[in-house]
């Protein structure tokens, strides 16, 4: 029987290009050839590329095991994390790679997230309490309420919800899927004194009332969170808050 | 007179005037012992933090399993216990006084932790949850494992990281992501400031300033199969050699006995911690030959050692060069709420289902025990034992306090980068109560920088960076990892030093000033280089077994000619040592068995 988990397979990456300092060949999609085995991520595959074929081909990576969210990027046109994306299970032997989709270039896999970043501190993104902790011990969090804060504090702010999102295409202001998450984290927390405050950057027409409910972020999102619950959960606080 | 061109007018040879910035405070790095301090130091003064990648992308958020406290919240513990485990897991190399502040202080940091807003699990009345870790016990030693790692799940390095991520925003800090640090800008023991290059737009900068701060990380990646990020290349303590510094102890690096095979990613001790096995080919729970004792939660050394005799001598899985991972009998429930990141980790990674597959693992290189010598106060020492580098700090897996001594047990890393970073943000602030004036900045701050950068870019050689680096960390792996040998470690020497000529000729693809990620890999190369001649120089030099230097020619700890702290510097183009005592106060060194 031939040993499967060593055998390889020749795949062909196309890579969409971006050179700031390239004139002519400004953009461009370049292809790349590469033996690719078993347990080999798409990340694995580019700093392959890069070490030996193409030193120039620049995207950003840290941690390689999911976890520091500095390689989402759109493969076979889905937003995924290429350290945690196996290449042989996308069954292709054809893979495109191209940068998030609405954010600014920097250079090829590279792209701005300043406005991300912004968009998340307008919400205040930390805990706000109004009285001091304990001197000398925890505050106390009962776990139900603690199970509030599952699937809103793993984000990872890889940026792939915001980037797959219609409504953030349409507005450059629209503060995204990520900032709601990120709120909703907070004031969820049993521990947090001031939801509104986490709220006031979320009732503005950039904000809450412009997700229309696609879905985008929930499928896009690497770490299975759900912005989309987060976004209507927010709604009714922002409703509550309102009405007193 | 020649009239003077304000154009011209430069604090810094060859640093336009709009990249000369200034701060109170300037941290380099962005985990949890750099962010401790920028939120300590910002509360009253100016605090910058410089760091290559974007503050929550810092490899601190990898960390799983939790972090060390004797609260007590699920039974009893003392700090002196805690105090016992952590001297024996460092194989007495320890210092007692810094292992003493640690373990003491511990209980206030994870407090401040869940007061800043971190997300920790809780137990039934609503208090921090703890779990069982390799090495923690109960009574000096004499009782069974402990509950004592405070956790969230098992993302508990990512919850604390974004905690203090959050705090640095709420006080004010100013980040500049996605700069290098190229250089320590220090004369005469006095340190003022940093040099760094932009990786966005290209460029030099020099950040002047009253205190600087290392947070910069480990250096595991100087191995082929490693858990740590690709970011974690040992640039802090590069600098500091370069600048004159030794480094303590840097022959003890730990091998995490459970990596994800092959890909060498971190399955945390709190698979464990939670109950699962480790088996051979046999499907025996081998550790029971090893630590009959405390079996699969004995320290990571112990079980890294196990794994490799079992593989070595032929009982790894199907006689292949891995072990496995047994979570099955724990149920799926507990696998979903106490290591739900393990089994996403385990199917992404190794398309294995724990709950109904054992997980294929190997000993991967995981922390640095070694790095910059401080004081307990995290003030760095110019020799390494007594004289301070004025204005110079480092705390975490950069520095060597040396509370880990040659083995660090699980759960003290993110407390004692926490713990030691609150300690550098406290001692920074109370050098700046002291009103000292901004130090001169020499005119020729950036000159050794520029001339780095101008040579990457300009190289015309024939070898290329990542052919270089893939020999280091196969080399190290093969010869430096979990067991060693003098024959093996004098070859490897000779390797490195082969490589160092190499790197000499290298050339580069990318010409670019902007996001220009082949210059960083060249960079990083030549810091990873250094450190890892220091490395092997120093473990070829310590001829005994301690901890995590495992030598088979000398397999006995030598307390009589080895119970001292290397100090390792380069001299005349060579390594030369210094060493100093180990810090004994409440545990005399005994043998050390689990």
């Amino acid at each position: 029987m031939a040993n499967h988990d060593t055998e390889k397979k020749l795949i062909t990456f196309r890579v969409k290009r971006f050179d700031p300092d390239g004139g002519e060949r400004k953009r461009y999609t370049q292809e790349y050839k590469i033996e690719v085995m078993k347990g080999q991520s798409v990340l694995d595959c580019l700093n392959e590329i890069r070490w030996k074929q193409d030193g120039s081909l620049t995207f950003r990576r840290s941690c390689k095991s999911g976890i520091c969210g500095s390689c989402a990027m759109t493969i076979n046109g889905v937003n995924r994390l290429a350290c945690e994306t196996q290449v042989l299970a996308l069954g292709s032997s054809t893979i495109t790679v191209e940068p998030l989709k609405g954010f600014a270039v920097i250079k090829d896999l590279a792209v701005d997230i300043d406005p991300m970043v912004e968009k998340l501190l307008a919400v205040k993104p930390y805990l706000i309490t109004k009285t001091p902790p304990p001197s000398d011990a925890e505050r106390i969090q009962s776990p139900a309420e603690r199970a509030r804060l599952d699937g809103l504090y793993e984000c990872i702010l890889c940026g792939a919800c915001t980037s797959s999102c219609p409504s953030f295409w349409a507005d450059e202001r629209y503060l995204g899927p990520h900032a709601f998450l990120k709120a909703y984290r907070f004031i969820a927390d049993s521990r947090d004194d001031a939801p509104g405050e986490h709220l006031d950057a979320l009732d503005d027409k950039h904000g809450l009332w412009r997700c229309h409910t696609i879905f985008n972020c929930v499928e896009a999102c690497p770490k299975s969170l759900n912005p989309t619950k987060a976004i209507e959960a927010l709604r009714r606080e922002l409703v509550k808050e309102k009405i007193g | 007179m020649t009239p003077i061109d304000p154009e011209t007018i430069h604090d810094v040879e060859g640093v336009p005037l709009h990249s000369v910035h200034r701060h109170d405070v300037v941290v380099v790095g962005a985990g949890l012992a750099a962010m401790r301090a920028a939120v300590e130091a910002a509360k009253d003064y100016d605090v910058a933090v410089v760091s290559k990648v974007f503050p929550t992308r810092s490899h601190s958020g990898a960390a799983q399993g939790g972090i060390a406290a004797s609260l007590a919240n699920e039974e009893e513990d003392h700090w002196e216990w805690h105090m016992f485990d952590t001297v024996k897991g460092s194989d007495y190399l320890g210092d007692q006084d810094g292992i003493e502040i640690l373990v003491r202080e511990a209980p206030v940091v994870v407090r401040e932790f869940e007061h800043m807003g971190a997300p920790f699990s809780r137990t039934p009345d609503g208090r921090i949850a703890q779990r069982l870790f390799g090495g923690h016990t109960k009574n000096f030693g004499k009782g069974g494992p402990i509950l004592r790692a405070c956790y969230a799940a098992d993302r508990t390095g990512h919850a604390l990281l974004h905690t203090l991520y959050e705090n640095c925003v709420k006080e004010g800090v100013r980040f500049y992501p996605e700069f290098y640090v190229l250089g320590l800008i220090v004369r005469d023991d006095v340190c003022s400031g940093v040099v760094a290059w932009d990786v966005v737009n290209g460029g030099v900068h020099v950040f002047h300033a009253k205190a600087v701060m290392f947070g910069t990380g480990g250096h595991a990646r100087i191995f082929r199969i490693a858990s740590i990020s690709l970011s974690s290349t040992g640039d802090g303590p590069a600098m500091a050699l370069r600048a004159g510094i030794p480094l303590e102890d840097m022959e003890f690096l730990q091998f995490h006995p459970t990596g994800l095979y092959i890909h060498g990613i971190l399955v945390s001790e709190a698979a464990r911690g939670e109950g699962g096995y480790l088996v051979n080919d046999a499907g025996e729970r081998f550790m029971k030959k090893y630590a009959p004792d405390k079996m699969e939660l004995a320290p990571r050394d112990v079980v890294s050692r196990a794994m490799q005799r079992e593989i070595d001598e032929g009982r790894g899985i199907g006689g292949k060069d891995f072990i496995h991972l047994d979570l099955r009998h724990l149920g799926k429930d507990k696998i979903m709420t106490q290591l739900p990141q393990i089994h996403e980790l385990a199917w992404k990674f190794m398309h294995v289902d724990c709950v109904t597959n054992p997980i294929p693992i190997q000993p991967t290189a995981h922390y640095s025990m070694g790095g910059i010598p401080t004081d307990n106060d995290c003030q760095v020492l110019a020799d390494g034992k007594a004289k301070k580098v004025a204005g110079f700090y480092a705390a975490g897996e950069c520095a060597c306090v040396s509370v880990h001594g040659a083995n660090r047990l699980g759960t003290n890393s993110l407390l004692e980068a926490s713990l030691f970073g609150r300690r550098a943000g406290k001692s920074i602030v109370r050098f700046l109560r002291t009103e000292p004036a901004l130090p001169d900045l020499p005119a020729d701050a950036a000159k050794e920088a520029i001339e780095e950068i101008d040579g990457i870019l300009s190289a015309t050689g024939s070898e290329k960076t990542g052919a270089i680096r893939a020999e280091m960390q196969q080399q190290m792996t093969a010869n430096c990892a979990v067991y060693r040998n003098g024959c093996n470690l004098e070859q490897l020497r000779a390797e490195v030093a082969s490589l160092r000529e190499r790197y000499g000729r290298i050339r580069i693809d990318d010409k670019g000033k902007t996001f220009n990620m082949d210059l960083i890999d060249a960079l990083e190369l030549g810091r990873m280089l250094d450190v890892t001649e220091i490395m092997v120089a120093s473990a070829l030099n310590r001829t005994e077994s301690r901890g995590g230097h495992s030598r088979t020619d000398f397999p006995k700890r030598d307390d009589a000619n080895w119970l001292k702290h290397t100090l390792a510097h380069r001299k005349n183009g060579a390594v030369a040592f210094d060493y100093k005592p180990v810090v004994i106060t409440r545990f005399q060194p005994q043998e050390r068995k689990y």
